[in-house]
């Protein structure tokens, strides 16, 4: 049971780590604010979650357990919010999306 | 194991620096000092882990709180208003124009 509940564990840590890495050559590789937006803000609460519920299994039933459920609940909320308001503060501050050679939005295509 | 998920999240926290000291717009800036704040809260937990002190997790959290506080200040500062629109120069001369 020990050994089942650690090879979940460390099953979701890798995960975390290789999405918080695909995240981070996003941002570091696409042309655009809004892409560079898209890859980090999708990856990174899904790394988050991935790699506090691979600790949380290596924790057990005890008090660090409620704190890393608080920092995950704290996160859910606050990442896509964070995302939100980079995105309504840029559109804000007239950035625009690349267009593709058609001349259409990039999403459209 | 421990180790693995923390250089991963280190080489992340090193390609999210290189985007916010070369990011072009002040928002991949802010972009990528927020997602280097996040990394920085799992850092923290999965160090405490490492080294088998759980104490750790306290510093996380409250390093989440100030991390999410600190960005929605930095965006209330450059909302609703290009950056660098109006100097403090152009004010004084919209206000003294020079052929008065």
């Amino acid at each position: 049971m020990n050994d089942l509940l650690d090879m979940v564990s460390w099953i979701c840590l890798l995960a975390g780590s290789f999405f918080a890495i695909s995240g981070g050559i996003g941002i570091l590789r696409f042309p655009d604010f809004f892409t560079r937006m898209h890859a980090t803000g999708v990856t990174d609460t899904l790394s988050a979650g991935l790699i506090l519920v691979g600790l949380m299994f290596q924790a057990g039933w005890s008090a660090p357990l409620l704190k890393l459920v608080l920092i995950l609940a704290f996160l859910l909320l606050t990442s896509p919010t964070a995302t939100h308001a980079i995105a309504k503060a840029a559109l804000h501050g007239k950035q625009v999306p690349v267009l593709n050679p058609a001349g259409e939005l990039s999403s459209k295509s | 194991m421990f180790i693995a998920a923390a250089v991963s999240i280190l080489v992340v926290m090193a390609l999210a620096l290189v985007r916010a000291l070369a990011g072009p717009t002040l928002y991949d800036r802010v972009l990528a000092v927020n997602l280097f704040g996040t990394k920085t809260v799992l850092l923290i937990s999965v160090l405490g882990f490492l080294t088998g002190r759980p104490d750790f997790l306290d510093i996380a959290l409250v390093y989440a709180l100030i991390n999410f506080i600190s960005l929605i200040a930095v965006l209330r500062f450059f909302d609703f208003k290009p950056f660098r629109s109006i100097t403090s120069t152009q004010i004084i001369l919209k206000e003294h124009p020079p052929d008065e």
